[in-house]
């Protein structure tokens, strides 16, 4: 292969301009404008707001990845094990009998965080491919074993009677979708907070080191497994929330979580907004549900066709995912301004 | 249930031997342009939809078919080689693996539409059918002919690698795609013959395949996984890497299946794991 | 194959409508005046695309040969594609439907999971639920508004576990997919073949994403039964018997027998003369001998590119029957649970034959045909020998 660690280093979107000194932590202008819309769409699209919750939920799913892909460089194909694990953490007590929603979803994250720091030691060694098959091949594996325990899970059939109590004893979850929508919005933020603390501290920044040269973090004394470790587990509850958020409002727990089709449907969506920024994997679940939305509602037999067409031309002309290519926009717009100064 | 080893054994090495056919190409890519490309999958079907398409509607014989669903495919991968694949290169990983499956989307409704969302059929030949008594155990005649044809295209693949000036470029390129363009090989030349050879060994994979793996439109996903085995646990860049690990797929899923049904695929993704940590790059790979 | 469904740019007017009335939380009265609206959702996409196919395209032409009116209120028939895959689609699809469409039925339902998770959703929102493919049996028990115009496994089992015992076979190997209806067909088979003083020698379960059946049959060869039973899921049924063919099972004296999944009418063509003599039981046959079913193979075929109906297509045909009755007889403006009342103890002839509602839970009795594969005017058909009347949906 020609040069293995310039391969790896390819394989991982990187910024020019990464500043080696701590990130500003001021809220930019246009992040609130961001949030502010997810607020917006709540009153704007009141018919659509199930579809709405399930992209507020996709999106914490794809930050979770966001911290492991974008940030530490850990390309994972099996992310829906900790989503999985999650959801049927959440399903399960409220099939039991707990049906309070906000400790089910502590469950739920500490679910994913032990399936997580149980499988990190098997995911932070080796390359890019090794990654992505050991990655696959857990998900893989948790799939089967919820498939064999169908007497607890349902088995393929999926898990049902899962009955919610009300949300902080005031809302239930109601069939447009209002309660979960802002259930969900509210989790997402209140995650996409932390995320965004970690990214921006010194922990933070060292990942980046290791995502950049994984050979000269030792040298600067940064113990490199036990950073990955740590982030991964983090990742991993963040996904075990995103499930148990799924299994509260879905109110029902399908084998699927487990899927190859989530995970590698969850890659495409982050990598399609812009790995390593954040705002990437949350800006990618919206498009990609969206014209997954209007595409199957166009044409429910050959949406896939057009779905497909948008990946292939938003790699061909936005590297980088959109975030990518705007970056590059404002980059460009500002040197031309420079120019004609 | 000893005396069955034979028979699960053979069947292992014939199924490993699709699996081989199929994916060497997805391995040469890795390899040689270092481009994960999941949309190899869908160059398999290419060459099934071929070989149905001509048995159906030009009634040809089955095994007339095979070399146009090599041809289909091979030109299908050039095609697309020359003026979209090799625009990415140099992209990330990331970049390339949402280009391909973005074509496997495509493939699938592409292919909905023309053919219709059922398994196709496929026709063989009376002398292909049923099976086979050697030294008392019954051989699938049609396994039989598998394995001897992918024989044959291993030879075929290792006499081009080793004793031909293209595979000499071919290994000069993987080793050091830079200082062989430096050498005076036209790399880009050699990658696009590369790329449509193993489009069109996919094609030939996708033909023979049908009667063991089925055909409908999603086949490119269906069997990525599988594929994606054969590159990571071979080592990308190797055909021997990728021999020997479509053999040990093939055996241990047909050995499972027969021994221990109960598990169900369980044992092939444990191994997989089990492999990929032991050897992180590959049972043959070039880097540890 | 045409298509017709509601054009998104409508809906995207309905959004912004929708914004003028902030708050206005959504209500599910239905509207009187306007059209009497069908959602109809289907994996059209996908590994059971192949289901999606055969019941859109039935539903179709029940509305092309019944009218598109049912007393004078039009009917409109909204199809969307869940892609079988992930049950919380599925369920959104049906909240949107309920939400923004205003449906008055919902229908379609490819996998148990899908129409599982769907149930709570017809309870809240009182709108009859027509499961027309999904047939795990349990299903109508998960909300008062689910009907059945499908079948259930138990039902079509039960008969060829009762002929196999009866024609000297005396040990049978199953291989049943390893999902709800596969866990069915397994129960329902060992327990009546069991009953009849059969032996089970040997039960192995398929994963539903299987690439190949080879491994799995050699087994069943090698366990030297008198006969193989075999459940798989629609579209599975060829691979089945390429390798029954390729592995010399009917040489070695094994008889090849099973739900009519099989011989699935859909590929029977494609598997040609190795399935002759499979034997299987089920509830319909493109062959079945009825006047209604001659017009009704001779219309799809015709309106479909030559594609032959299959059991999936019938569950689509009849559920369309049902909600059509059913509207007529409780009138076009009627409830939820005026609707489902209507359907309840409904009884007509469908091309399949004979079929009711049952009253109490919701699902199919009806006939189920033990069937053998022969060869007429060079094609394999599902030819019908003997039938048992009046099947209940779960034997007891």
């Amino acid at each position: 292969m020609s040069g293995g660690a310039a391969a790896a280093g390819r394989a991982l979107p990187g910024r020019p301009d990464d500043a080696p000194a701590l990130p500003s932590d001021r809220w930019r202008a246009l992040e609130i404008a961001f949030w502010l819309l997810v607020v917006a769409a709540f009153f704007v699209f009141p018919q659509h707001r199930v579809l709405g919750s399930q992209i507020l939920i996709t999106g914490l799913f794809a930050l979770s990845l966001d911290l492991i892909l974008g940030y530490a460089g850990i390309v994972s194909l099996g992310h829906a094990a900790y989503f999985g694990m999650g959801a049927y953490t959440a399903g399960l007590l409220a099939v039991h009998g707990w049906g309070e929603p906000l400790s089910g979803l502590l469950a739920a994250g500490l679910a994913g965080a032990i399936a997580g720091y149980a499988t990190s030691f098997l995911v932070v060694r080796g390359a890019d491919l090794a990654r992505l098959m050991v990655t696959l091949g857990i998900g893989l594996m948790l799939y089967e074993a919820a498939n064999q325990l169908g007497s607890i899970t349902g088995g393929a059939d999926g898990l049902s009677g899962v009955a919610m109590w009300k949300v902080l004893g005031l809302w239930s979850f109601d069939l447009a979708g209002t309660t979960a929508y802002v259930y969900s919005a509210v989790v997402l933020f209140l995650l996409f907070v932390v995320a965004r603390r970690i990214v921006a501290s010194p922990f933070g920044l060292s990942l980046r080191g290791v995502r950049e040269n994984v050979k000269r973090m030792p040298a600067i004394g940064a113990p490199v497994a036990r950073r990955l470790v740590a982030i991964y587990t983090v990742s991993a509850a963040m996904a075990g929330v995103a499930g148990g958020v799924l299994a509260q409002t879905t109110q029902f727990v399908g084998l699927d979580v487990f899927g190859f089709p989530r995970s590698a449907d969850l890659m495409i969506m982050l990598v399609l907004g812009g790995a390593g920024r954040l705002y990437g994997g949350l800006l990618g679940a919206a498009v990609f549900m969206i014209a997954h939305h209007l595409l199957s509602d166009l044409n429910p037999i050959y949406w896939q066709f057009w779905l497909g067409l948008l990946l292939v031309v938003v790699v061909l002309f936005a590297r980088g995912g959109i975030l990518g290519a705007a970056d590059t926009l404002v980059r460009r717009a500002a040197a031309r301004r420079a120019r004609t100064r | 249930m000893i005396g069955n080893l034979a028979g699960v054994l053979f069947d292992g090495i014939a199924y490993g031997s699709l699996l081989f056919v199929i994916s060497i190409g997805l391995s040469v890519t890795m390899g040689l342009m270092n481009f994960v490309n999941l949309a190899h999958g869908a160059f398999a079907m290419v060459g099934g939809y071929a070989c149905v398409l001509l048995m159906t509607r030009a009634g040809l014989p089955f095994l007339a078919t095979l070399p146009v669903a090599f041809a289909a495919a091979a030109l299908a991968g050039i095609v697309l080689e020359r003026t979209l694949y090799q625009r990415l290169y140099k992209a990330t990983h990331l970049d390339q693996v949402m280009f391909s499956i973005g074509l496997v989307f495509m493939a699938v409704a592409a292919t909905t539409y023309f053919f219709g969302p059922s398994q196709q059929p496929v026709r063989l030949p009376d002398f292909l059918r049923g099976q086979v008594q050697v030294a008392g155990l019954g051989l699938g005649a049609y396994r039989l002919f598998l394995i001897a044809v992918v024989a044959l295209v291993t030879v075929a693949l290792h006499l081009t690698m080793t004793r031909t000036r293209f595979g000499a470029q071919v290994r000069a390129a993987v080793d050091n795609a830079v200082a062989a363009a430096g050498l005076g090989i036209d790399v880009h030349r050699v990658f696009g013959v590369t790329f449509a050879l193993g489009s069109g060994l996919a094609g030939l994979g996708g033909g023979l395949g049908i009667d063991v793996l089925g055909l409908d439109p999603t086949f490119p996903l269906k069997y990525m996984v599988y594929f994606l085995l054969v590159v990571a646990i071979g080592g990308a860049g190797t055909i021997k890497g990728g021999l020997v690990a479509a053999m040990i797929l093939g055996i241990c899923d047909v050995a499972g299946k027969y021994y221990v049904p109960q598990v169900g695929s369980f044992i092939i993704y444990f191994l997989m794991v089990v492999l990929m940590i032991a050897f992180p790059a590959g049972l043959y790979g070039r880097r540890a | 194959m045409t298509t017709h469904h509601r054009i998104p740019r409508r809906r995207v007017l309905q959004g912004l409508a929708g914004a003028a009335a902030l708050g206005a939380l959504p209500r599910f009265a239905h509207a009187q005046a306007g059209p009497f609206r069908i959602g109809l959702i289907l994996p059209m996409t996908g590994p059971f695309a192949s289901t999606g196919k055969q019941v859109s395209a039935a539903c179709r032409l029940y509305m092309q040969r019944a009218g598109d009116a049912i007393a004078g209120r039009k009917v409109e028939l909204i199809l969307k594609d869940d892609t079988g895959l992930a049950p919380e689609t599925t369920k959104r699809i049906a909240q949107e439907m309920l939400v923004q469409d205003k449906v008055n039925v919902l229908a379609g339902f490819g996998l148990t999971p899908l129409a599982l998770a769907t149930a709570p959703v017809a309870t809240e929102a009182k709108v009859p639920m027509i499961v027309m493919c999904a047939a795990t049996a349990i299903i109508p028990q998960r909300s008062p508004f689910i009907v059945r115009s499908g079948f259930t496994l138990p039902q079509v089992t039960g008969p060829i576990a009762d002929w196999a015992a009866k024609n000297r076979i005396r040990r049978v190997f199953t291989m049943v997919t390893d999902y709800g209806p596969g866990l069915d067909a397994e129960k329902t088979f060992h327990a009546r073949f069991r009953a009849a003083g059969g032996e089970i020698a040997e039960a192995v379960r398929t994963p539903l994403r299987n690439p190949d059946y080879g491994p799995f049959l050699q087994r069943a060869k090698d366990a030297k039964p008198d006969a193989l039973f075999v459940f798989v899921p629609s579209g599975e049924g060829l691979a089945v018997m390429k390798q029954f063919d390729e592995r010399g099972l009917k040489q070695a004296g094994i008889r090849l027998i099973g739900t009519g999944d099989v011989t699935d009418d859909d590929l029977l063509e494609s598997m040609g003369p190795p399935a002759v003599g499979v034997i299987t039981s089920f509830h319909y046959s493109a062959a079945h001998e009825s006047p209604e079913n001659r017009a009704y193979v001779e219309s799809f075929m015709k309106a479909n590119n030559g594609m032959r109906p299959n059991f999936h297509s019938v569950g689509g045909y009849d559920g369309m029957h049902l909600i059509y009755e059913a509207a007529k007889k409780a009138g076009p403006g009627a409830s939820g649970e005026q609707l489902v009342e209507a359907m309840k103890g409904m009884r007509w002839t469908s091309p399949r034959g004979p079929m009711t509602i049952d009253p109490q839970a919701r699902d199919v009795v009806q006939t189920v045909y033990l069937r053998e594969v022969k060869m007429a005017n060079g094609k394999p058909w599902n030819v019908e020998f003997d039938k048992f009347e009046n099947v209940k949906p779960v034997e007891g």
